[in-house]
């Protein structure tokens, strides 16, 4: 039975190693660092909503985060990796608890680079895996020309929520109407960039300068699929150590697990320059490319096959 | 107790007071924000769907919802009698809440009653049951429209496609969760 569903792949695990190979073209052709950091860490970053596997004492990353930031604070200006990444409970159409993460950083830059690098690598993969400027998702055109359009958070809950972004905050909805009424909008024919997200959902985000209630943080949407969340790095120590402790507050009052402190990484901060990092979810931009709706159909093994 | 991360399609749970089966699934995780679910639910005793979102910390009632074997007695008017085949206790469902199942049930066969907390709601036939083939129209080859099937009528009146080498008085197994022919049973 599984054998059969495998064979099935095949086209789409092609497509997926012809991507990952052209991803690496990529920041080879840019001077970019590939790094491995450890997926069995100590001390995950504590996020509200973010639930680590424990492994032993330890547990399996979340993300790469922490251990690509002590890089970039010891002198490694751009780095890129493509890593398992672990999440509890996370099991969906568009998520499994182990997928694939593509991660990079790079020092001297802000968020609004790494839109222009977002930009740049899915044209490239398109470029280079399917030959062409445009893709079909569903039956539709996807054009990849740019610049790709922006909205802000505040401007979306407006236009497809009808309600102030404060006040989806303040009553609790800012994930439902994000959910349901304003992701599913996004990115519709062509690429769309969310950004400037509340300041207090980005943990390790830095605050505008301009407009300190929001964060530097952005979001890429291709036809309703989140596709990667980037943001200028948060690098001031004691404000990064005040929002894990609140962090921590929130999971220790919702009864979940509280990690140990990352002080390891607290301690690199200091050395780290500005910088901005970017991740983004490998399986859905092979599910856009392969023109998949579930993200069980690119990978060879969702953990049900096992 | 489930918590909402147990919620998957197919689950059963209890919701004010009455037992629903999730028969839609939809996990949601906005970027960095808190998990939804989003059912759709199907409430076990009236039928009735609605949609609903669960969010990460909700938690939800197990139904008690026990299956007893019991045995296919007689239908009167709109209700069908079973019995326990141990202590004879007879209970009794409605049309609606037989629903295709009629179609599979013949007098003492055994079946298994669902019971919430203590009302039956629901009954499940075997996998597959032996039915009497009552009416079949003579078949011409080459006039069939559904290819090598004909229909026929079965002794609980369900009609059916079966090979064309099946005929009146002859027993044929069925599926009851496809409601298709299996098989020509020799008695």
């Amino acid at each position: 039975m599984s054998e059969d569903c495998l064979g099935r792949k095949r086209e789409a695990l092609w497509l997926r190693s012809r991507i990952i190979q052209s991803i690496r073209r990529f920041f080879e052709g840019n001077d970019f660092l590939e790094v491995e950091t450890p997926c069995r860490i100590p001390a995950p970053a504590p996020e509200s909503h973010i639930d680590a596997v424990a492994s032993g004492e330890w547990f399996l990353q979340t993300s790469p985060e922490l251990c690509m930031k002590r890089l970039l604070a010891a002198g490694y200006p751009r780095i890129f990796q493509i890593c398992p990444c672990f999440r509890e409970k996370e099991r969906g159409g568009r998520h499994l608890p182990e997928f694939a993460m593509l991660e990079w950083y790079r020092a001297g830059a802000d968020y609004n680079d790494l839109m222009r690098d977002c930009e740049e690598i899915v044209r490239s993969v398109c470029r280079e895996v399917l030959g062409s400027k445009s893709f079909l998702y569903q039956g539709r055109d996807i054009s990849l020309e740019g610049p790709w359009p922006r909205i802000s958070v505040r401007d979306a809950f407006f236009q497809y929520a009808g309600t102030p972004m404060e006040d989806a905050l303040k009553k609790g909805l800012f994930n439902e109407l994000m959910a349901f009424s304003i992701e599913p909008k996004l990115g519709i024919g062509r690429p769309v960039f969310l950004y400037d997200y509340p300041v207090e959902l980005g943990a390790l985000a830095m605050a505008k300068r301009s407009d300190p209630s929001v964060a530097e943080r952005f979001e890429l949407y291709i036809e309703g699929i989140e596709l990667v969340n980037a943001f200028s790095e948060l690098v001031d120590p004691a404000e990064q150590r005040s929002r894990f402790e609140k962090e921590m507050a929130c999971r220790a009052a919702a009864g979940k697990a509280v990690y140990p402190f990352p002080q390891k990484f607290i301690d690199a901060l200091p050395a780290m320059p500005p910088s901005a990092g970017a991740a983004l979810g490998l399986d859905r931009l092979v599910m856009l490319f392969a023109d998949k709706t579930e993200i069980d159909d690119v990978v060879a093994f969702p953990p049900e096959e096992l | 107790m489930y918590t909402a991360s147990d919620l998957r399609k197919g689950l059963r749970l209890k919701l004010d007071g009455d037992p629903y089966q999730i028969v839609e699934f939809n996990f949601v995780k906005p970027g960095k924000g808190q998990s939804l679910y989003k059912c759709k639910l199907r409430n076990m005793i009236t039928g009735a769907q609605f949609e609903r979102t669960f969010r990460d910390v909700d938690t939800f009632e197990q139904a008690d919802l026990r299956e007893r074997k019991m045995q296919y007695l007689y239908k009167e008017g709109e209700q069908y009698c079973f019995m326990d085949i141990e202590n004879y206790e007879q209970v009794f469902l409605t049309d609606e809440q037989v629903g295709d199942v009629k179609n599979f049930l013949i007098e003492n066969m055994e079946v298994a009653i669902l019971f919430f907390e203590d009302r039956p709601i629901g009954v499940t036939p075997p996998n597959s049951v032996d039915l009497l083939v009552v009416q079949s129209e003579p078949w011409a080859k080459g006039d069939s429209v559904s290819g090598n099937y004909k229909p026929v009528i079965l002794e609980t009146g369900y009609k059916i496609l079966v090979p064309p080498f099946v005929n009146e008085g002859e027993k044929i197994k069925v599926d009851t969760r496809s409601g298709e022919y299996l098989t020509r049973v020799k008695d």
